[in-house]
């Protein structure tokens, strides 16, 4: 605890394989700063999800388009902002994955998760930047009674 | 990890399929894809399959494991199959009751109780 402000912009090609060297990046860097084993498992799954979303559906792992990344960590929160080079998109036209008809399906709970373990979630205006936060003090995710 | 090396492990036990994982975490699409598929191939060259999968060790799933996880039940159920899934980390349960997928798969605390729970 105590320790200053930590950030860090990072650019990496449209590689899944980079996108893992991201997380541990990150992951490394927020270390000093104490943040419970809860806080680092909701970290890299969003982060995860989020690179997943920019590197295969908005840059379309076109490898000659970069994912761009700016963190920054200090004592009370970690920030992850996450921008691509595609055309964007609206998160809130994604179905409902948690609904009994779209159980079954395989795709679409990146998003979901990302609110369901950030403190905040936001996109910009067109849909390729998302800035995730994550609090010292959040309580989520809320896991619904079994 | 080498070009085509299997990151699973897969035991034959009283005709249940019993599948394990080597990596701690399960988040890269490609290997993620590479055993979706090795199942895939299990599952097709077994009639009435019984597949055990055992998450011992697993620390981190991400949405495309998910997937690939629903996948396998789509194509164990299509085959006249059942499939258990067990021995999942608590935060990780947590992804499966957050998302309700624990309401699609049958979940099981151990693999002993899983084994005995095949029909």
């Amino acid at each position: 605890m105590g320790q200053s402000r930590t950030s860090k912009p990072l650019v990496i090609p449209s590689s899944l394989s980079e996108g893992v060297k991201v997380v541990e990046t990150v992951i490394e860097a927020i270390q000093p700063y104490g943040y419970s084993d809860t806080a680092q498992f909701a970290i890299r799954l969003a982060l995860d999800e989020a690179l997943a979303n920019a590197i295969r559906h908005g840059n379309k792992s076109d490898e000659s388009k970069n994912v761009t990344i700016d963190f920054s960590v200090d004592d009370e929160e970690i920030r992850i902002t996450i921008c691509d080079e595609g055309p964007g998109f609206h998160p809130d036209e994604i179905p409902d994955p948690t609904l009994d008809e779209n159980l079954e399906r395989p795709c679409g709970r990146g998003v979901m998760l990302m609110r369901a373990y950030m403190t905040e979630v936001f996109f910009n205006e067109s849909g390729n930047c998302v800035t995730m936060i994550k609090r010292r003090d959040c309580q989520l995710p809320h896991v619904p009674e079994d | 990890m080498a070009e085509g090396e299997s990151r699973l492990t897969i035991e034959n036990s009283e005709q249940i399929i019993r599948i394990g994982f080597l990596d701690r975490n399960i988040l890269e699409e490609a290997a993620i894809q590479k055993i979706g598929d090795q199942v895939s191939d299990l599952i097709d060259s077994t009639p009435n399959p019984k597949i055990l999968i055992d998450f011992s060790d697993v620390d981190h799933l991400s949405s495309a494991a998910l997937g690939m996880l629903i996948t396998i039940n789509n194509r164990v159920r299509a085959k006249g199959g059942q499939l258990r899934l067990a021995c999942i980390d608590p935060q990780i349960y947590e992804v499966f009751v957050i998302t309700k997928l624990n309401k699609l798969f049958n979940i099981c605390d151990s693999a002993s109780q899983a084994m005995s729970s095949f029909k």
